[in-house]
């Protein structure tokens, strides 16, 4: 199968500390690949290396073949990345409606977005996202009138309403209800029968829950190991970094 | 689902017809009515008035939707102001120079003076000039992300640096001194005369008019709501796949293009401009027309630029030392009190705050809206349809 | 050489007087990201400080008057941080989060400060102190009722205009007594006397230091030692720091946010007024003095970064040194010896005036910015985002 995205020996550092460190990274097309790992990992770096938010030391990104390198945000996310924040991003002042169809929208020029009128099909597009994320009864409030985990499931819709081939989801679950974390797990799982995604998460029940193959762990800005849940459940280093039984490394 | 939708797109035909027939009506009366109930003095204040509500409505556009605060708008207006007085200016016979070039020695018109001898090309310099300039400089400060009170201390700086420019070049443009254009000709017509402001100020309500059109279209459809979304998180706007640096400059220019317009409208009906159109406190000025009206409400925008203007004609007439006080007091209340503005304020239904104080308590509302409750939709529908 | 020499002591002698006026505002913006726009009043307030003691001093005769300036310098910092401190209580408090509405309210305060040097007499300040007298003290009797969060607004809303009311009429009432409506300072621009040995200078080949402009380097290096050492020093100064890096995590660990803030904005306001006493050494003082400087300290505070003491000296000077360089011609004299530069020469000649300097610094900014868009230290990681 196809690799989506091929990260090699990645260095990111910031005033001579490495965020990450010589990482290798590389995920299938179609995979829901779970991202695990403690507290300045370098989780969220990892993203925003890959949406082009911070440009790498060395190293290369390649998404579905094409390197990354100097390619800003917005071009790399017309190139099929789409990506959640980890406090939910949307736009307070627009309504449930406005809020998708902006993002829907296929041509992100200026002048056409000034002078084209939403198509009909990016319409039933959105009629059908407002659907799938759940908002029927309040397509027309505007979002700082959600909750917070209206708003995540709100932003998802937005990253899907972008028609990326790649999501990258940082902490679909914080700060939810155990409700509403089913509910965005379920979600979830719905988006990968037809997206690649990454999620990072920190809730492991979320991650037995979505993790349906390969989840990888990351430590101290490199993978630190990749499996299975069980199997990376039961790795003797995981447990260590985890539970803080590790004999002191050199050079820390 | 069918029978909603008719009945909103029928709602949404009444109301545009109710609003275009307010606009038009008040179209009649400023541009009909007025002139021949006001004497000259005080319609040419009136023109000079909505001149300033361009402004206000081109101000809108960039720090109200946007969110960019731009404390140089003096620059674009006086650009737009000094193009036509150019023009004006050199309305003589052939061969013969303004007469300031005269007291400097200056012999030959200089080369940036030579397009302003044509009228269609004044028009077009008159809101061109003033955009590009805008475009320019936006473009160079947005491409890297500069924002916030960056933008608004460039924009003062940019402002400055244009008032010492002008007001440096007394060869070329007559430094402090201005041109004065009121005893100019225009169609052979004296500019001070009755008729010819009469004529300016019909224009001014015409163009506001048009202006406000502009301005409405452009906050309504995806490219306004693309604005609000760069106010409230451009880094999302940014990874939606849009680049906001083309919009903002976009915007600013537009709204730069209105300054000028609104420049010119407002130099023909004072009849001087000088390089104190480019002073910083007028720039800062203009910002709390808008904010004394509301932000991103056009009609605020408009209707606080002549509350404002009011109070300072009535105020700087008979108290001329209380005008800054009150100003700086309008400053202070605006941000600390309404930050809304009047229009945010009526929108908001403020006043029930107030009656709250007094013990009053209003109704509670249900939220989500009961009118939005899917099931209430769906028995109403059954009411009303079949 | 000599000519070089002068460019360079004039540089650094603009850049002393630019640093120490913006010293207090770049720690201001680094710590809450808030532009002070009232920060030129400041300095005025402190300017007139230093008047007022001078005048004082006046009738101590001959060996007194030559030492007011060491009163003086003390005195201004205490009035200007005063200042500072009210504003912050009074207004800024309120706007933490809204750098643009902080930036609107400040330039409110600095109109009105403005109108009050002018206008201030006994009269406004009889009439002030009965408005407070009735309206905090109002506050204050009626706060020890149980009830007072569920009335307080009420109270507010009718006390305010009752002590309005009751100030403005004992203004009216007193307003007949000359003695109480004469300004203090009037309008017009005063005169600070510098004492005697400040006047003169020391001559460095042919070229004469003014005393006056060697104290104010002197006087800058203590600030900017002194602040250096407060900050990294003491204990507040740590806590500056901190907040500085992380408000939230600082806030949970037990700083005392707010105070920190006020501790801030005096610290910097009370640095604005020591500027003041030292720039009315070089010239007359008025109400607008403090319009001079604004834009420049801007300037230096962009140019130099956020939070960043290092980078708003090497900007000061910089901006000061080129200033200068470029506006007495210097650069233009140096390339003037060899004719290939002639087309350089007649373009650096054009800008070889103190105005037009100014125009072609802010194209020189506005590039540097294109490089460095967040100043010459930016922020770095994680706490750089948004």
């Amino acid at each position: 199968m196809e690799n989506i995205l091929e990260i090699e020996n990645l260095t990111v550092s910031f005033d001579g500390f490495k965020a990450l460190n010589n990482l290798n990274f590389r995920m299938n097309a179609g995979e829901l690949r779970v991202v695990i790992g403690p507290n300045g990992a370098g989780k969220t770096t990892f993203l925003d290396v890959i949406t082009g938010k911070v440009q790498p030391t060395s190293g290369c990104v390649l998404f579905k073949g094409r390197n990354l390198q100097n390619i800003p945000e917005f071009k790399i996310a017309r190139l099929g990345i789409g990506r959640k924040f980890q406090t939910p991003r949307v736009y307070l002042n627009l309504t449930v409606r406005e809020n998708l169809d902006l993002v829907c929208n296929r041509n992100k020029n200026v002048f056409s977005t000034l002078f084209s009128r939403p198509k009909s099909a990016e319409r039933r597009t959105v009629s059908g996202l407002i659907e799938t994320v759940g908002l029927e009864a309040k397509v027309d409030l505007s979002a700082s009138l959600l909750s917070h985990g209206e708003k995540q499931r709100l932003e998802i819709g937005m990253l899907v309403a972008q028609s990326p081939d790649l999501l990258l989801v940082d902490e679909p679950a914080a700060g939810l209800t155990d409700e509403e974390t089913e509910n965005v797990g379920a979600l979830l799982l719905a988006l990968a029968e037809s997206h690649s995604i990454i999620a990072i998460e920190h809730d492991m029940e979320f991650v037995r829950q979505i993790a349906n193959n390969q989840v990888t762990v990351l430590h101290q800005g490199s993978v630190l190991c990749e499996g299975t849940m069980d199997e990376v459940q039961n790795d003797e280093q995981v447990i260590e970094v985890y539970l803080g039984e590790a004999p002191p490394t050199p050079g820390e | 689902m069918g029978s909603k939708q008719e009945i909103e797109q029928k709602q949404r035909r009444k109301k545009q017809f109710a609003e275009m027939g307010i606009a038009i009506s008040l179209l009649i009366v400023l541009s009909v009515l007025l002139p021949a109930v006001l004497p000259a003095f005080q319609l040419r204040l009136a023109g000079r008035f909505f001149a300033l509500a361009i402004v206000a409505l081109g101000l809108d556009l960039i720090w109200g939707y946007t969110g960019l605060l731009s404390l140089g708008h003096g620059i674009f207006f006086a650009l737009g102001g000094y193009a036509l007085a150019m023009h004006l200016k050199l309305q003589l016979p052939e061969g013969q120079l303004p007469e300031f070039f005269t007291l400097y020695g200056v012999k030959e018109l200089p080369l940036f003076w030579q397009p302003f001898h044509s009228f269609p090309v004044t028009l077009l310099a008159i809101f061109a000039i003033p955009g590009i300039v805008a475009g320019l400089l936006g473009y160079l400060v947005f491409r890297n992300r500069i924002k916030g009170v960056y933008f608004s201390i460039l924009t003062q700086a940019a402002l400055l640096v244009f008032f010492n420019l002008f007001n440096g070049q007394q060869e070329l443009i007559n430094g402090t001194n201005g041109l004065k254009t009121d005893t100019e000709t225009i169609f052979g017509v004296l500019v001070s005369s009755d008729d010819a402001q009469k004529a300016f100020y019909v224009i001014t309500i015409i163009l506001l008019g048009l202006i406000y059109y502009l301005c409405r279209w452009l906050t309504s459809g995806r490219f306004g709501r693309l604005l609000v979304a760069i106010r409230d998180d451009e880094t999302r706007v940014r990874f939606s796949g849009y680049d906001p640096t083309g919009y903002k400059v976009l915007v600013f220019a537009i709204s730069g293009a209105i300054a000028g317009i609104a420049g010119a409208l407002y130099t023909a009906q004072t009849g001087i401009i000088t390089p104190s159109f480019m002073e910083v406190p007028f720039s800062i000025e203009m910002v709390i027309w808008v904010a004394v009206g509301g932000r991103a409400t056009l009609i605020g925008a408009i209707i606080g630029t002549l509350l404002v203007q009011l109070a300072r004609t009535f105020l700087s007439g008979n108290f001329p030392e209380v005008w800054l006080f009150f100003q700086g007091a309008l400053f202070l209340i605006v941000v600390t009190v309404l930050p809304d503005g009047i229009v945010g304020w009526v929108k908001n239904q403020g006043w029930k705050d107030v009656f709250a104080w007094f013990g009053y308590r209003p109704r509670v509302q249900t939220y989500p809206s009961l009118e939005q409750d899917l099931e209430v939709i769906k028995e109403k529908q059954d009411i009303l349809g079949e | 050489m000599s000519a070089l020499l002068e460019g360079l002591f004039s540089g650094i002698s603009i850049g002393s007087v630019l640093l120490i006026a913006s010293l207090g505002l770049a720690i201001v913006f680094g710590l809450m990201g808030v532009i002070n726009l009232a920060h030129g009043e400041l300095m005025m307030l402190g300017a007139y400080t230093t008047y007022v003691i001078q005048n004082i001093f006046k009738p101590l005769g001959e060996p007194w008057f030559d030492f007011y300036i060491i009163v003086a310098l003390p005195a201004a910092f205490i009035v200007a941080a005063i200042a500072g401190l009210i504003l912050e209580k009074g207004v800024i408090r309120f706007l933490y989060g809204r750098p643009l509405e902080t930036l609107l309210a400040t330039w409110g305060v600095s109109l009105i400060l403005r109108q009050c040097v002018r206008s201030v007499n006994w009269l406004l300040v009889i009439s002030v102190g009965v408005f407070c007298l009735l309206f905090f003290g109002g506050r204050v009797l009626v706060s020890r009722r149980l009830d007072w969060e569920k009335i307080k607004n009420a109270v507010t809303a009718i006390l305010l205009p009752v002590s309005t009311a009751i100030a403005a009429l004992a203004g009216i009432l007193m307003g007949s007594v000359p003695a109480l409506s004469k300004a203090w300072f009037s309008a017009r621009n005063v005169d600070v006397t510098s004492p005697k040995w400040l006047s003169g200078g020391v001559k460095v080949l042919e070229f004469q230091m003014p005393y006056a402009r060697l104290f104010i380097i002197g006087l800058t290096a203590i600030c900017l030692l002194a602040v250096y050492l407060f900050l990294n020093q003491s204990n507040w100064g740590l806590r500056i720091r901190a907040v500085t890096q992380n408000r939230e995590m600082s806030a949970c660990l037990g700083i005392p946010t707010a105070k920190v803030d006020a501790l801030t904005f005096a610290l910097g306001s009370g640095l604005a007024g020591v500027a003041g006493c030292a720039v009315s050494l070089l010239g007359s003082v008025g109400p607008n003095t403090g319009q001079n400087y604004i834009v420049d300290t801007f300037m230096v505070v962009v140019v130099g970064g956020v939070g960043n003491l290092l980078g708003s000296v090497i900007a000061a000077f910089g901006i000061g040194t080129l200033n200068y360089l470029i506006g007495s011609g210097v650069f233009a004299f140096i390339f003037s010896e060899s004719d290939a530069f002639k087309p350089l020469v007649d373009i650096l000649l054009f800008f070889a005036t103190s105005s037009m300097a100014k125009v072609m610094v802010f194209a020189l900014i506005i590039s540097f910015l294109q490089i460095k868009p967040a100043g010459l230290f930016p922020p770095k990681g994680r706490t750089a985002e948004l």
